[in-house]
């Protein structure tokens, strides 16, 4: 008795279909258990359990659909059963919503993102990648000369919280303290993980922003850069301009990788959006938000990799030589992944 | 007489969010565009969700973090502690990001506010929904809803003129979708998506099973032809809903208006031939090309 419980409800042919005495009673009544059959399929789908689904029925699936769609045709210029019209416009909804749904899972998705469509889509935005890498390296000259002139211009760019003792004129030893290792692994992956997820944000900033023709974005970074370029002025100006650019490319070849994909996908909405070219702006904006979408999953990936970089490696490796050499060693590799892997093929589906 | 009803103006909001969709079979199928407070509705259940579910966890980790902390270790190096932070981080960080995404990549493409409202997203051209659409709308919803937030959480107001440039700036992105006939968030509008109704029905009786009463209740050509399609679905839904006042009120009124007189006790039977001979009758002239929409035309 309790299992039975468990079991699926069988679908009950209809009493008496020569009972009903109304023709689009009967029409509807000699096809209602194909509808019924249908709907346990749709949603067993629906519910993510396709395991559910007897072979049989997966079979005739396509069948089911493609009848389902004609009786609410042929419904509709014949019955006027407001509730099966209302049911059956449901149930094909559905139905069509399942059968042209994506194909593709999230793990399939991520087989495919990683092998190819990743680099393919930063490929197709390299115009926005050089505009976007102008402006940083413009932005870290800005706040480098702004400080330069005036030491004053330091205050302003650099929150207090985050400055953390790094001013102009700042005792050397503290500096170079700055820059150094800790001494054990311990606490080191909080710090790891908060960066990661601080990172995100920014990023995910970065593009959301771009939304609007991509100015906002252009600011943004701009003025994250110049905070840099003021901080670089900070220990060049210490003698320690060539440690700090070490103790930078550790993680900064990764995270500032990932902050210019993000900004040039979101320079790309925005540019788009302002030159749609040939078609609708709605159009164009779809494919360019497709597009921008991928680069930024990716960029979620690389700053993992930098969170664990800059959390890890980086407080653990000292010597600017080796710093250097992960540093290069991580761009070198992005460039050649982002460069070479080519865009997967187009399966048909 | 009042002017308008509340009825006629759902109806009218009703039939302003229709839209046409042809399937590759060549169906044309009726969507309904999400109403906007039904999506705001949705956003304010998945925002409970979302925050009783972080109180929540919370609460079970800090309850986990005292136990700790009355072992008397030091907190910087108790590894277990650490994990623990590790994975007070990772939880804010997917539920920001990863909750509407991970829903909407499901079958359903819906997170659970939008399923107990009825809605779903779906690709606008009618093609599929993919992964990529899904991650570029819900990008966008940081800056639409989460920044707007925070702004107001976190005492923006006191920013001055910089603060207000700043929300201004932000109500462009909140209000967005109340401009536009399709009610698209920017996100909808990046991403090629939109939100569309997704209830489900349940296939009712059919009507006529009823015992055929055709030779007790003869209807003429006159009779029936006085009601059209609205009428009948009017009198379908009634008998569905079965409420003897309601039934008794309905057959009063046809009982007038085609000149009968009706026995106490009998609506339900005289309703349901008076549907079955209406339905076959404006069915037929419906096989033959002929409609009348309701008593009007």
């Amino acid at each position: 008795m309790v299992l039975d419980l468990f079991k699926k409800a069988e679908i009950e042919p209809p009493a008496d279909i020569e009972a009903a005495s109304l023709r689009s009673d009967r029409f509807r009544l000699e096809r209602e258990v194909d509808w019924q059959r249908l709907d346990n399929i749709v949603t067993a789908l629906e519910k993510g359990r396709p395991r559910r689904i007897s072979d049989e029925d997966l079979l005739d699936l396509p069948v089911l659909y493609r009848k389902t769609a004609s009786s609410l045709a042929v419904a509709r210029e014949t019955s006027l059963d407001a509730a099966t019209l209302a049911y059956l416009e449901s149930l094909v909804r559905r139905a069509w919503f399942q059968v042209y749904g994506p194909r593709i899972g999230l793990l399939g998705w991520l087989r495919r993102f990683l092998g190819g469509g990743w680099s393919a889509a930063v490929r197709e935005i390299w115009l926005d990648i050089c505009i976007v890498l102008a402006v940083m390296v413009a932005g870290t000259v800005v706040g480098w000369l702004l400080v330069d002139q005036d030491e004053r211009w330091y205050y302003s760019l650099v929150p207090g919280g985050m400055a953390g003792g790094r001013a102009p004129g700042a005792d050397p030893e503290m500096l170079r303290e700055s820059l150094g290792t800790t001494e054990s692994a311990s606490g080191l992956g909080v710090f790891a993980a908060y960066l990661f997820s601080n990172n995100t944000g920014v990023c995910i900033m970065a593009f959301a922003l771009g939304f609007a023709f991509g100015v906002p974005t252009l600011l943004l970074l701009v003025y994250n850069l110049a905070l840099l370029g003021a901080m670089f002025w900070v220990f060049q100006d210490a003698g320690m301009g060539l440690e700090f650019a070490a103790w930078l490319s550790v993680h900064g070849t990764t995270e500032l990788g990932a902050i210019l994909l993000s900004g040039a996908a979101g320079l790309h909405v925005g540019r788009t959006m302002a030159f749609p070219g040939n078609r609708t702006i709605l159009a164009a904006m779809r494919s360019a938000g497709v597009r921008a979408a991928q680069v930024m999953a990716g960029c979620t990936i690389m700053l993992i990799v930098a969170g664990l970089l800059e959390g890890y490696v980086r407080q653990l490796v000292g010597d600017s030589l080796s710093r250097f050499a992960i540093g290069g060693a991580m761009l070198t590799l992005w460039v050649i992944y982002f460069a070479v892997v080519p865009a997967p093929r187009e399966r048909e589906t | 007489m009042n002017a308008v009803s509340p009825r006629a103006i759902l109806q009218a909001d009703l039939a302003k969010r229709q839209r046409m969709l042809v399937t590759p079979e060549g169906l044309s199928l009726p969507l309904t565009v999400g109403a906007k407070g039904a999506r705001a509705g949705a956003l304010i259940l998945d925002m409970l969700i979302l925050t009783i579910g972080t109180v929540a966890f919370l609460i079970l980790l800090s309850a986990v973090g005292f136990g700790l902390f009355d072992m008397g270790s030091n907190p910087d190096t108790n590894p277990v502690l650490q994990g623990l932070m590790i994975v007070v981080i990772l939880f804010m960080f997917l539920a920001r990001y990863g909750y509407f995404l991970w829903f909407e990549l499901g079958p359903r493409a819906a997170t659970p506010g939008k399923r107990i409202v009825g809605l779903r997203v779906a690709a606008r051209d009618g093609g599929r929904l993919t992964a990529e659409m899904v991650i570029a709308r819900n990008l966008v919803r940081d800056v639409e809803v989460f920044l707007p937030l925070f702004f107001l959480l976190g005492g923006g107001q006191g920013a001055g003129v910089a603060g207000f440039a700043a929300f201004v700036w932000l109500m462009v992105f909140v209000l967005f979708p109340l401009f536009n006939k399709d009610a698209l968030r920017a996100g909808d509008l990046v991403a090629g998506t939109w939100v569309v109704e997704a209830r489900q029905a349940r296939l009712k009786e059919a009507m006529s099973l009823a015992p055929d009463r055709a030779d007790q209740y003869q209807f003429g050509e006159a009779e029936l032809a006085v009601y059209g399609e609205h009428e009948l679905q009017v009198l379908e839904s009634v008998l569905r809903q079965n409420r003897p006042e309601s039934l008794r009120e309905v057959a009063e009124a046809i009982t007038n208006k085609i000149g009968w007189d009706l026995g106490a006790g009998d609506e339900r039977e005289f309703l349901e031939a008076f549907y079955a001979a209406l339905r076959a009758h404006l069915e037929t002239g419906m096989r033959f090309g002929k409609r009348k929409a309701d008593k009007y035309s």
